[in-house]
């Protein structure tokens, strides 16, 4: 498998502030009088502003009638419930050798069993949760990183931006994938906490990049200039003056981490280097590949992980385009 | 006459319909002549300009017609009017110093304009943008400059020429001097007027809230209030001796260089313009009009009150009749 | 005495040019700015009228030179030092809409103050105190208060910035083109309220581009051009009696109500090296210096974009002269601005450049 698996998922595409939205307006722009048709960028319109500014309203107005969050959303729902609700369902331990090998789906094994004997369908959503959790894991930790490292490198620039610019750099060449290997060598067990955080520390880079690019435009804001002179200090600066104008976009950037890891999880997973005596979907998929379930038509096992990994991750994107459009008025089609 | 606007209407498409942003409007304009259209945010002074040129997906023709040289120009067909843009009827966006793309110098920037409107003849035409370029006082190689090398004020002037380029009929100037240092708006100013006296466009709508400007450069003023004309008459007449209330009020909000404060107190306009969601039937000034009456509950006309002065108020219409 | 005393101020940027090097943006520029009185800082596009206006709110830092308040230097500010500093020093910018965080309602600018500066202060004594404040810009509260700075006129926007400021014990404001982005019905009510807050004592510093604007409220004026002063004084001696080419030109140059310019129909006419020039005269100055406005406008252009570049020489930062070659023309700006002589009582002009 090539290291194009850690490749992380493209930037959304606006990075669009709130405060560039509230200037576009939802819909009909503030800028009723400057309507420029050459010029894409309407001006801060002076006296008697019309428009309006986004608000809570407007996002829910659009979000239910963009079609791609509301079937995005929907799959992902029904994923969470699976995974919520699967393990009760499941009637027996995902490791536990409890029927014939090789047994196609029947209705005592809904989804058959592994070469050893295993439940199909319990391995599934135990792996389910599992991905979730490596998900959140990853997301979190890459979040965390990424956001104070860019919030510190936009906000200060200089010799510290400098740093911090070299230090992701380095980050960004170093192979995920044959750090992983070298350093799982070494531990007697990996649990799946080790590997969310390692995802996590290995895919900050670009958020930390995004978040800085987008601080160093809001910096030079007048409204940050009003905040210093009133006596504010930079953090409080950066924490309700800059981030809150950034919220959507680091939404947007925390869900796309979320299927980033997933995936990420499970592509290591398949590889042998996921955490040890782990049921999870990249598992599975190794397993039924190492039992070349392909060559012998054994479908319900690796079919149903990776449909489902797939379902997971696909909604989850899909619904970010969808909520894209939802903040950025421009991306909506009319 | 070379441009004739008949009841036109210009709405915006909203989530809670059409907001009319250009109510019924009227004017015309004869050849050679510049005529500033005036009028503070929220007028719809841009939304009228920008509609004789283009109508993007936002806005759309309520009502009227507009005729050019005779002809009717179909503004709300957007592929219609492709073939009379730039040609007969041009335009000098708001902003106009980014307009330019940053990527390309402006010589290449030029022959994509004149190649993507089918422009036959284009040595000729780079000659003559050679010696439009010297006319105004920028050096040849402006043209293999990028935007960026220019400073806003020759952006600006270089954005006005390729507007002008094909020698249009009607030439919309949308803020011109606006974002420009005073030396520069001179130079545009003197540029217009330039232009218009050799005939390289034929005549021009000046839009603009700074009257000083159009004091210099335009033939006849139109005040524009929420979306309907005000007054319409010479510029001397409009400066000297204006006829609506609000005109009036603007004038006299005005400082000359020279007035202090401690000899002359200057006064504004108390309120605010109406919104386009609440507009108030009648006459939309009257609620800040100190000579509201009875009457002014009705919409008045924009009439001729006299020879080449349109005013629509019923005060002013009431006097002139009693005269 | 609350006075801000500029002395000797420079400041470099790094160009944005494709040549490099160093941008004067400020050049030894001093001045003083007592209770009570308004002075109007005019320039345009480059002239640094806006850094300077930072630099006094300790926005952007000086490269060279000091600026004091109060006989103390303002760099030298602890923490504290420099809260104190902003309870008496505010800034007002040009775009009203721009100083409020879109997502934040309007008067959270007020609250702003309130968390560092009169945390001790019960609801009630809060409230009285925006009150007092927006009564004293002429704001009725109903009108301003709780709402989103789009529902506001830029007007409100600018009169509520000043209210802010106001809330404290501000003895200077830098007014730094507050009026530009508003309608002219507004502008007035705007400028009204300077003129009256300047009569109660405020010290206000008007930095514009608009002379008739500065005239109207201004006690003294100062003319910056590419970051040096080339006339400063009383405004009635410097706009009644204007001794430099660049005011000159300025004056004869901005639009005026009921005096048109003099536009004289341009030529093309053939320069020594053959290639065409704009040959049109208006006015000769006295010192035999003819030009349009056209002509010197593109002069100016080319000036104050391209030829601001001075390649970086630490030996030579603080003086003398370098000539920046680009490829177009070689046209020196020297870091050292031209002298200031006293053409008579209160009015300075500076030798031509």
């Amino acid at each position: 498998m090539s290291e194009s698996v850690s490749d992380t998922p493209p930037l959304p595409e606006t990075s669009q502030t709130e405060a560039e939205l509230a200037e576009t307006g939802a819909g009909f722009a503030t800028a009723v009088e400057h309507a420029a048709p050459f010029v894409g960028r309407p001006a801060a319109a002076p006296a008697n502003v019309v428009g309006r500014r986004p608000r809570r309203g407007d996002f829910v107005y659009y979000g239910l009638r963009n079609k791609k969050l509301v079937v995005g959303v929907s799959l992902e729902i029904l994923f969470i419930a699976l995974a919520l609700i699967g393990p009760f369902l499941a009637k027996y331990p995902p490791n536990a050798l409890v029927g014939p090998g090789l047994s196609h789906p029947n209705h005592t094994f809904w989804l058959g069993t592994t070469n050893l004997g295993q439940d199909v369908f319990s391995q599934v959503v135990s792996g389910l949760r599992m991905s979730y959790l490596v998900g959140l894991l990853g997301a979190v930790c890459a979040s965390i990183v990424g956001m104070a490292l860019g919030f510190i490198a936009g906000w200060r620039g200089g010799i510290i931006d400098e740093i911090i610019q070299l230090f992701t750099n380095v980050l960004v060449m170093l192979p995920a994938l044959v750090l992983l290997i070298v350093v799982g060598a070494y531990l007697q067990n990996r649990t799946i906490f080790f590997e969310g955080v390692f995802i996590g520390l290995t895919t900050w880079p670009w958020v930390a990049r995004a978040v800085r690019a987008q601080t160093f435009s809001l910096r030079s804001r007048e409204f940050v200039d009003m905040a210093k002179l009133s006596g504010k200090r930079p953090l409080s600066i950066i924490a309700k003056e800059i981030a809150p104008n950034m919220a959507s976009y680091l939404f947007l950037v925390i869900i796309l981490l979320f299927g980033s890891s997933m995936l990420l999880a499970a592509s290591y997973d398949f590889l042998g280097i996921g955490p040890t005596n782990l049921v999870s979907l990249g598992s599975m998929m190794n397993n039924a590949n190492q039992n070349a379930a392909l060559f012998f038509h054994l479908w319900w096992w690796f079919i149903p992980p990776g449909v489902l990994l797939t379902g997971m991750v696909a909604a989850l994107l899909v619904a970010n385009v969808g909520l894209d459009e939802v903040f950025n008025p421009k991306l909506r089609e009319q | 006459m070379s441009v004739s606007v008949e009841n036109l209407s210009v709405a915006y498409r909203s989530r809670r319909g059409d907001l009319t942003a250009v109510d019924n409007v009227s004017f015309t304009l004869a050849d050679g002549e510049i005529m500033g259209l005036a009028g503070e945010s929220g007028s719809g002074k841009s939304t009228l300009g920008n509609a004789l040129i283009y109508l993007d997906q936002r806005m759309k023709q309520t009502g009227g017609k507009v005729r050019l040289d005779g002809n009717e120009l179909p503004i709300a067909n957007t592929k219609a009017m492709k073939h009379l843009r730039m040609a007969e009827v041009s335009l000098v966006p708001q902003y106009a110093m980014s307009a330019l793309t940053p990527t390309r110098k402006i010589g290449t920037l030029t022959d994509d304009l004149l190649k993507s409107h089918k422009v036959r003849n284009r040595d000729e035409v780079f000659a003559e943008m050679k010696r439009r370029i010297a006319l105004i006082g920028l050096k040849e190689n402006v043209l293999d400059k990028y935007s960026f090398e220019l400073s806003g004020g020759m952006r600006q002037r270089v954005t006005i020429i390729l507007s002008t380029l094909l020698n249009p009929s009607l030439l919309i100037a949308d803020e011109v001097t606006s974002a420009l240092d005073v030396s520069t708006q001179r130079a545009v100013g003197e540029m217009l007027l330039e232009f218009r006296d050799r005939g390289y466009i034929k005549s021009a709508i000046a839009i603009t809230h700074d009257l000083s400007i159009l004091a210099q450069i335009a033939d006849t003023i139109t005040i524009m209030y929420a979306g309907r004309l005000a007054e319409k008459a010479k510029t001397e007449t409009i400066i000297g001796d204006p006829l609506h209330p609000y005109t009036q009020a603007l004038i006299a909000s005005l400082p000359d260089v020279g007035v202090r404060h401690d000899t002359t107190t200057l006064v504004g306009i108390p309120g605010r313009p109406p919104s386009l969601t609440n507009m108030p039937t009648g006459c939309r000034f009257r609620e800040r009009c100190p000579f509201a009456f009875a009457k002014c509950v009705e919409t008045p006309p924009f009439v001729e009150v006299k020879p080449g002065h349109q005013v629509a108020c019923w005060k002013v219409s009431q006097e002139e009749a009693n005269k | 005495m609350s006075t801000i005393k500029v002395d000797q101020v420079s400041k470099l940027f790094r160009a944005t040019s494709r040549s490099g090097g160093l941008t004067p943006a400020l050049r030894k520029v001093s001045f003083e700015l007592k209770p009570g009185e308004v002075i109007s800082l005019i320039g345009e596009s480059g002239s640094g009228k806006t850094t300077i206006g930072k630099i006094i709110l300790r926005l952007v830092d000086p490269t060279s030179g000091t600026v004091t308040f109060d006989g103390k230097d303002i760099s030298q500010y602890s923490t504290r030092g420099l809260r104190d500093y902003y309870r008496h020093v505010q800034g007002v910018f040009q775009d009203p809409f721009s100083s409020y965080n879109p997502i934040y309602r309007a008067d959270r600018v007020f609250e702003l103050v309130r968390d560092v500066y009169f945390a001790r202060l019960t609801e009630k004594e809060w409230d009285a105190k925006i009150e007092g404040a927006l009564d004293a810009v002429a704001l009725n509260p109903g009108d301003v208060l709780g709402k989103y700075p789009h529902q506001l006129s830029g007007g409100q926007q600018q009169r509520l910035l000043i209210a802010r400021a106001l809330l404290l014990d501000v003895k200077v404001l830098v007014a730094d083109e507050i009026i530009s982005m508003l309608d002219a019905s507004t502008r007035v009510d705007v400028l009204n309220l300077l003129v009256k807050l300047k009569r109660s004592g405020l010290a206000i510093l008007f930095v514009t581009h608009d002379l008739s604007l500065g005239n109207y409220v201004s006690d003294r004026t100062i003319i910056l051009r590419q970051g040096a002063i080339v006339e400063m004084g009383a405004t009635e001696k410097v706009f009644g009696n204007p001794q430099h080419d660049y005011t000159r030109m300025l004056l004869t140059a901005v639009p005026e109500l009921r005096k048109k310019w003099k536009h004289t129909p341009l030529e093309v006419a053939v320069a020594a090296n053959g290639s065409a020039v704009a040959a049109d005269v208006i006015e000769a100055s006295p010192n035999g210096a003819v030009a349009s406005a056209v002509a010197r406008a593109s002069l100016l252009d080319e000036l104050s974009h391209t030829e601001q570049v001075i390649k970086r020489d630490l030996r030579t930062m603080f003086g003398g002269t370098r000539k920046a070659s680009t490829k177009s023309s070689t046209v020196a700006v020297a870091l050292e601005p031209p002298a200031l002589n006293e053409f008579e009582p209160d009015h300075l002009v500076a030798e031509p450049e």
